[in-house]
This record gives C-alpha cells, sequence and structure tokens, in this order.
C-alpha cells in the first residue's frame, strides 16, 4: 500500500512539474568543433577482457575500442576489420590480414595476436564463459574441457599476416562467428605484463581499435579518444567520446538529456510518457530480442502433455500482448524462435519460410484441455506455476498470463516471482511448469537461436528432448550449403509451433532519444550497439 | 575513562565479529547461484569458476578462510567486478560516500537546529504548525521521491534560466554535491527538528531558564547561552550514528544522481549476490557504525560532565 502511494505522489508531482514548460536548454552533448559527443552508460562494465566479457556495456565499449578480423557496416553486412580478405571451405579458412593495422603502442597487429587470445579464451583455467563460441574450431572443445593442452588448437600462424583456421566439423557460418567480441585480439606481451589485470584499468588494455581509453573512473565515468594508430582513422570523424555518467536510473539518464548532456538515452514505458510530454523526437529500433514462455518437459510436469500446450497457444494472442500489456512502441508480436531480422538463403528468413501462427479459437483450445485432462487422468488441470523476474513489467506479463488462462480455459497460474540470480536457479534445477525466458542473438546467424532447444544446449532450460529437431540442428550447424541450412531451419520452426515447445510473445524494441545533430550512429542487433565509430556531429 | 575505553571497544570487536558470521550465514542461505548468468556454462568451466572464488570448498572452510583474510584486511576479488578487489571498491568509492553523507549531515545538523529551536520559540503558533508540517513530510517520504522531484526540480530551473547552470546528475564538483547531499540529509533533518523541539521546550521550564529570565537576561542571550546549548546534547547523541547511516544509505540518491558512491555497490552486490563484495561492504558499514557508536559515547563524556562520574 505504502509503496504504491509514494509511486503514485511522485507521479502526480512529477506530472505536474513536467507539465511546466521552459524553454529548451543549449545542449553540450555534441559539440561540432571539437567533434565529441557525451553520454550515459546504464551500469559499469564488470572489466574490459574481450575473451571474457559477456554483458551489453562491455562489448558496447570493445566494440569502439578494439576490432576483431571482421567487422559490420552500417547495414549490418559483414566487412574487411583487422582481416583484409578471408576464404572457407569446409574444412577451414585462411585469413589474410591487413599490414597496416596496429596498436595503440604503434606496433602491428599480427595473426599472433588471434591465435594467443583464441587459446587463452579457450584455457580451463580462464573460465570464459563463451569458449563455447570456438568450438567449431578443431580440439577447440577438448581445450575447453581440459583434455588437450591449448597449442592443439586447430589454427595455425602461416606468417605474421596470414592465420589458418582448421575445423573440427564443417561450418557454414565462421566468419559471422570472426567478428564476435571473444575474437578479438590480444597481445602476449602486453596480456602477461599485465599479471592478471588485463581489462582491469584504461591502462591494463591494448587497443587496437578507432578508439582508445584513456581514463576510466569505476562506476563514474570512461573516456574514449580517437586512436591515431587505428589504420582507418581517416574515416573516423569523433574525436571524443566521453561516458561520463553511469546510472541506472533511466528518469536520471531523461533528466540528463533533457539537460542537454549526453546524446543518447533509451527509454522505458514510464520515461517515454514523460518525453512525450517534453516533445522530444522518439525512435525506436528492434533489439534482435526474442521473448517467450517456455515450458518444462521434465518427468512430472503437466507442461509435458502435447494438448494442454496446444490448448494455451491457441489462446493467447500475441498482437493484444504487445499492444496492451508492453503498450509501448517498437515491439512486434511474437510468431516464431526466430525473428524477423535474421537472414535466410536471399530474402530474410521469415519471409522465405512463414511462420505458421495460431488461430486464436477459445472452442478449439477448449477441446485441446478436454484431451489434456482425460491423458492426465485429472479432474482439473492443476495450478500451473510461472517463473518470472521481478521488475515491474515482468510481473505485468506474467499477470496477463494469469488472467488470460483462467478466463479461457480456468487453468490457476500460480505467479512466481524471483530476484534475477534466484530465477536463474530455480530455472536451471527445473523448479517450474513455464518460465517467462528471451534470448539475444551473439552474432549474425540463425543458428544463434536455432540451437536453443536442441538436447544438449544447457540453455534449454526445460530440457525439451526431441531426435528430429537434434538431427536438424545438426545440419544447421554443419552444413556449408545455405538452401540446406534453411530448409533445415524451417522444418525446425515448423516443429517448434507444431509440439507448441515454446509460447512466442513479443520481439523486443526499445524506443529512445538521439541528438539530432549527431548523425552516422548505427543501432546493431548483434556486436556494439550503439555505435558511435563513424558518427559525426553536424553544425 | 580509558578502562570504560578499552571495553567499549572489545565490545565493538565482537559486535563486528558477530555481523561478519551472520552476514555469511544468511548470505549462504539465500537462494541462488552468484556464479549463474544469462548464459549456461559447462561443468568444465563452472568448476574453474568456483576453484577461483573458493565455492569448491566446504563452508566451514570458507567461512574460516574468509575470517583469516578479513583479519588480514583482505576481502578478496569481487564476483561482478571481476578484476577489482573489494577493498579497492571500498577505497574508491567510500569517500564519495563519506563525501556526499558528510555534506548531508552538516545540512541536517543545521537545519535541524535551527529549525527545531524556531519550532520551540514559536510553540503551537503558525511557523511551528508549518514546520512541524514539513518534517512530517520528510519523515515519512521516503528519499527516492524527493531525489526524482529534486532532480526533476534542477532540470526545470536550468531550463528557466536557459543554461545548464547546476549539474542535474554526476559528480565532480561542488555544485554536483549539493541538490543530492540535501535531498539525502532531509529525513535527518527532520529527525533532528523533531528531537531538538522537545528538547527546547523541556528546557523552556527549567528552574535555571526561569533565574536567567529573574536576572533580565536577554531573550536572545538567554535563547543561545543557556537553551540551545543544553539543548543540543540529545542532537549529538543521534549525530554519531546518523552520521554512519547516511555515509552509508544513500543508494537511491546515488543512482538517481549518477553518483560513484559505495551505496551503489553495497545494494547491488547483494542482488548480484556478489558474496565478496556483501561481505566486505557489510563489514566495512558495521565497523563503521559500531565505531561512530563508540565514539559519541566517549565525546558525550567530555561534552556533559554527568556522563563522565558514572
Amino acid at each position: 500500500m505504502r509503496p504504491k502511494f509514494f509511486l503514485f505522489l511522485t507521479a502526480l508531482l512529477a506530472g505536474f512539474v513536467t507539465s511546466l514548460s521552459f524553454a529548451k536548454v543549449e545542449s553540450t552533448s555534441a559539440n561540432f568543433e571539437t567533434q565529441t559527443i557525451t553520454l550515459a552508460l546504464t551500469q559499469e562494465p564488470p572489466q574490459l577482457n574481450s575473451m571474457k566479457a559477456t554483458d551489453q556495456v562491455s562489448s558496447l565499449i570493445l566494440g569502439h575500442v578494439m576490432e576483431g578480423l571482421l567487422s559490420y557496416d552500417r547495414r549490418g553486412r559483414l566487412i574487411p576489420g583487422v582481416a583484409e580478405k578471408w576464404e572457407f571451405d569446409a574444412s577451414g579458412g585462411t585469413f589474410w590480414l591487413r599490414k597496416d593495422a596496429k596498436w595503440s603502442d604503434g606496433k602491428p597487429v599480427t595473426a599472433d595476436d588471434f591465435l594467443f587470445a583464441w587459446q587463452t579464451a579457450l584455457k580451463p583455467e580462464t573460465a570464459s564463459e563463451y569458449s563455447f563460441i570456438f568450438y567449431s574450431i578443431e580440439n577447440a572443445e577438448a581445450i575447453n574441457q581440459g583434455d588437450k593442452p591449448a597449442e592443439a588448437l586447430g589454427v595455425t600462424v602461416i606468417d605474421d599476416y596470414t592465420l589458418k583456421v582448421k575445423f573440427g566439423s564443417p561450418i557454414g557460418y565462421f566468419d559471422k562467428l570472426a567478428a564476435y567480441t571473444t575474437f578479438f585480439p590480444v597481445r602476449r606481451d602486453f596480456f602477461e605484463s599485465r599479471a592478471g589485470r588485463y581489462g582491469a584499468d584504461a591502462k591494463d588494455l591494448l587497443y587496437n581499435g578507432p578508439f582508445r581509453l584513456t581514463a576510466w573512473t569505476h562506476s563514474a565515468s570512461l573516456k574514449m579518444v580517437k586512436n591515431e594508430h587505428y589504420w582507418d582513422k581517416d574515416n573516423i570523424t569523433l574525436n571524443a567520446i566521453n561516458a561520463d555518467y553511469i546510472t541506472e536510473d533511466s528518469r536520471s539518464r531523461l533528466n540528463l538529456y533533457i539537460d542537454g548532456k549526453i546524446v543518447h538515452t533509451r527509454l522505458d514505458g514510464e520515461t517515454y510518457k514523460d518525453a512525450l510530454t517534453q516533445r522530444q523526437r522518439i525512435r525506436s529500433f528492434t533489439t534482435g530480442s526474442v521473448f517467450y514462455l517456455e515450458y518444462n518437459f521434465r518427468d512430472g510436469r503437466v507442461t509435458r502433455n502435447l494438448n494442454l500446450r496446444k490448448a494455451i497457444q491457441h489462446v493467447f494472442e500475441p498482437e493484444e500482448f504487445v499492444n496492451k500489456v508492453l503498450a509501448t512502441p517498437g515491439n512486434l508480436p511474437g510468431r516464431s524462435l526466430f525473428p524477423v531480422w535474421l537472414g535466410g538463403v536471399e530474402d530474410k528468413f521469415r519471409r522465405e519460410y512463414k511462420a505458421k501462427e495460431a488461430k486464436i479459437d477459445v472452442s478449439l483450445a477448449r477441446e485441446y484441455l478436454q484431451k489434456a485432462i482425460q491423458e492426465l487422468g485429472v479432474k482439473k488441470i492443476p495450478p500451473l506455476v510461472l517463473l518470472a523476474g521481478n521488475s515491474p513489467t515482468s510481473a505485468k506479463q506474467a499477470e496477463y498470463m494469469q488472467g488470460v488462462l483462467k478466463e479461457k480455459l480456468n487453468i490457476d497460474v500460480k505467479i512466481d516471482v524471483q530476484t534475477f540470480k534466484q530465477r536463474l536457479a530455480k530455472m536451471t534445477s527445473g523448479d517450474f511448469d513455464i518460465v517467462a525466458a528471451g534470448w539475444g542473438p551473439d552474432f549474425d546467424d540463425i543458428m544463434t537461436f536455432g540451437d536453443l532447444f536442441a538436447s544438449w544446449n544447457l540453455n534449454n532450460r526445460g530440457r525439451y528432448n526431441n531426435p528430429e529437431y537434434d538431427r536438424l540442428v545438426r545440419i544447421g550447424m554443419t552444413s556449408t550449403d545455405p538452401q540446406t541450412r534453411m530448409d533445415a531451419m524451417g522444418k525446425l520452426q515448423d516443429i517448434l509451433y507444431e509440439e507448441a515447445v515454446i509460447l512466442p510473445q513479443y520481439e523486443q524494441g526499445v524506443i529512445y532519444l538521439m541528438h539530432p545533430k549527431l548523425k552516422g550512429v548505427v543501432r546493431r542487433v548483434v556486436g556494439a550497439d550503439p555505435d558511435f565509430r563513424r558518427a559525426r556531429v553536424v553544425k | 575513562m580509558l578502562a570504560y575505553t578499552i571495553k567499549r571497544l572489545l565490545a565493538g570487536v565482537i559486535t563486528v565479529w558477530f555481523i561478519a558470521t551472520a552476514t555469511f550465514i544468511a548470505m549462504h542461505s539465500v537462494p541462488g547461484d552468484p556464479l549463474m548468468n544469462d548464459k549456461a556454462v559447462t561443468e568444465e568451466i563452472r568448476k574453474n569458476l568456483e576453484v577461483k572464488y573458493g565455492l569448491d570448498k566446504s563452508k566451514p572452510e570458507q567461512y574460516f578462510i574468509f575470517m583469516k583474510n578479513m583479519l588480514a584486511g583482505d576481502f578478496g576479488i569481487s564476483f561482478t567486478q571481476q578484476n577489482r578487489k573489494v577493498n579497492d571498491i571500498i577505497r574508491d568509492h567510500f569517500p564519495v560516500s563519506a563525501t556526499l553523507g558528510l555534506l548531508a549531515v552538516f545540512f541536517a545538523a543545521i537545519g535541524g537546529i535551527v529549525w527545531g529551536a524556531l519550532t520551540a520559540l514559536y510553540r503551537n503558533r503558525l511557523p511551528d504548525i508549518i514546520i512541524m508540517f514539513l518534517v512530517i513530510l520528510g519523515i515519512s517520504v521516503p528519499s527516492f521521491v524527493f531525489a526524482a522531484l529534486g532532480q526533476l526540480s534542477l532540470v526545470k530551473i536550468n531550463q528557466l534560466l536557459g543554461a545548464s547552470v547546476i549539474p542535474v546528475a554526476g559528480w565532480g564538483t561542488f555544485a554536483h554535491m549539493l541538490v543530492p547531499s540535501l535531498v539525502l540529509g532531509l529525513g535527518t533533518m527532520a529527525l533532528l527538528t523533531r528531537l531538538m523541539r522537545s528538547s527546547m521546550l523541556e528546557i523552556v521550564n527549567e528552574d535555571y531558564i526561569k533565574t536567567a529570565k529573574a536576572k533580565g537576561l536577554s531573550p536572545l542571550r538567554i535563547f543561545f547561552k543557556h537553551q540551545l546549548r543544553n539543548a543540543i546534547l540529545p542532537v549529538l547523541t543521534v549525530l554519531g550514528p546518523q552520521i554512519a547511516a547516511i555515509t552509508t544509505g544513500g543508494f537511491v540518491v546515488e543512482l538517481v544522481f549518477a553518483i560513484p558512491g559505495l551505496g551503489r555497490y553495497f545494494v547491488q552486490a547483494v542482488q548480484q549476490l556478489d558474496y565478496t563484495v556483501i561481505m566486505g561492504t557489510t563489514v566495512f558499514y558495521g565497523a563503521f557504525l559500531v565505531f561512530m557508536v563508540i565514539l559519541v559515547d566517549i565525546i558525550y563524556g567530555f561534552v556533559d560532565p554527568r556522563v563522565r562520574l558514572q
């Protein structure tokens, strides 16, 4: 009662003060003369060691100060990074490195630096959470499990500027992996000189990207300036990017934006309304993440029953969910595990392989439910436990599902709200019937989603197990023919629907404000987002 | 006095040990796993992480290792800030919280004493009623409301002036500290006002005030020399623990005003089950609080001769 009252009070007072409108404050966040911009980060990067980074803020910073073999252009297509050209066949690939790529101390970036980074990331003692991303390279998995020495990795340095990779099994999307953060180079002598503190502070990192970090005051600010040793520095316009504020509070960031202190801020359901009253130009962008309900397939769970899942599938309306529950622009109704932006053979995957949509049909759903009740041999479906996160939005989403299932199917749902770590613990131990989950892409290939429900995937928290699904995933992973791969994924998409393995809810969109005089900022579904590398301040 | 001080310090050490032990047990009883992240990791990687953080050992063993390291003044490495020592986190961020907190206490003390004295002087008249209304507001409205409103007012003031005169968030200059410390000190200010008021009213009827009046002293002199000086004692008592509470309890204010203080680590560590940071910050804050209480007790002995006699 009390917190709600105070929230109401805040909203009321904030609404009143916001409604007073004054002249706009001249923005100092984007300076044309000096080509300098100022940002706010949502949190402090845990560390900036590319071999171990897992979170978005680290990937944002690393994406600006480091560069991998390959990079992405403004439309998300692969372009040369440190590698000038590359070539693949079924057994492996070769990267030819440019000779003018340099570290921030002026020394050249060589093939050794990549080999060293990949080997180190794979060593068991590094305990890198993203080491799995190397597994297509010969012996990578064995090294990671501690069964083979790091030197056994199927990567050969032909000379300083030629790197040869041997696959353990064929893979059709290694180029896309090679653009990922964990593949960034690390120079051995520098790494060793930091004695375990690599990436801990601005001085503990060597840079090969368009910018370099000059100062990092923990929890307060990070300063990036243009790297004069970067091979393509002539095409970098910004001289400095200052992340002067670090706060998770979105209202605080909106205030900073309105006060002209930062060039960009992401909005949420609350701040969206304030930004509207302030007559700010609101932009939206699809993050590429998909959110869905995952069922528990462990023995003894009623959600193992196909007809029960089918019944739920036929009463849930993603459009209504997006419009009424999420109620902010930018979100798309969830129709498939595969989001709309993923590429297929020629066009977008979802255009080539249409996702089947369940018709909303309550009487059909009730028929399914009756069958489920008979098969389960119960009088009524026992209350289902819906595991959800503890943010206000997750609670709202869970309550909506609770309402739908009660109203349409008379199924009781118990919502189990848990904090992040507790929710993960329960997801892993299988202490749920349904869990609200989501997945964000790591790399620009359909397999970043496709293998999620393979029987061996540790992120398959509901332990869904289907040999046919596994077989299709293997085709997707090992075939090098785009048509074969996409056909397999098309079938896999059908299985996900027919078997109602998950209940897709929405593809996440974000709304944000961006300084009108800052041009060339790229929003990305994979890699550093927002990407300010090629941005410029106009007059 | 010396024996008293030593006795208090010993009791303090035991209290801190108890805090550390209780926190350790409570922390390990919380369901959830500090090593778990969005993406699941293989058994092998997990084992390596456990070894790195010493979680592969039994709970009693972990406890003894922790105690041993704590006595050596080492709290270990943070789970979330994977390259930072907890000691460094405390050293880097406590001064920020402390600066903010001391400024807040300064505002709170000045405000509390002035408002409290005023309400007592104008007892049951309009100034008293207005101030007491504000005091109740200050005590009952949580700081995140004031923080949000304070920041919004800054935005509006800047808009009115047409330029960003007072920074709305961030840290570095005195201008950055002004509004956050005021907001942080509001609750304490309200508390002190109430305390000051009741303590002043108690004293008004004391014999020595009557004597002073009878002697024909000016009201101003009575107020400063006799009333204020005597009424301030209870305020001093609560000020000690309040300093500790304020310099540590600024989580919301630090978040809203993007201030790199320790309060954020203190709260976020619990949310993220960052074992080493939870232990480090809790023990540090616990020890700090205990120390402040003892310090106030000792100072009290100097200020009020009656305490010394006991």
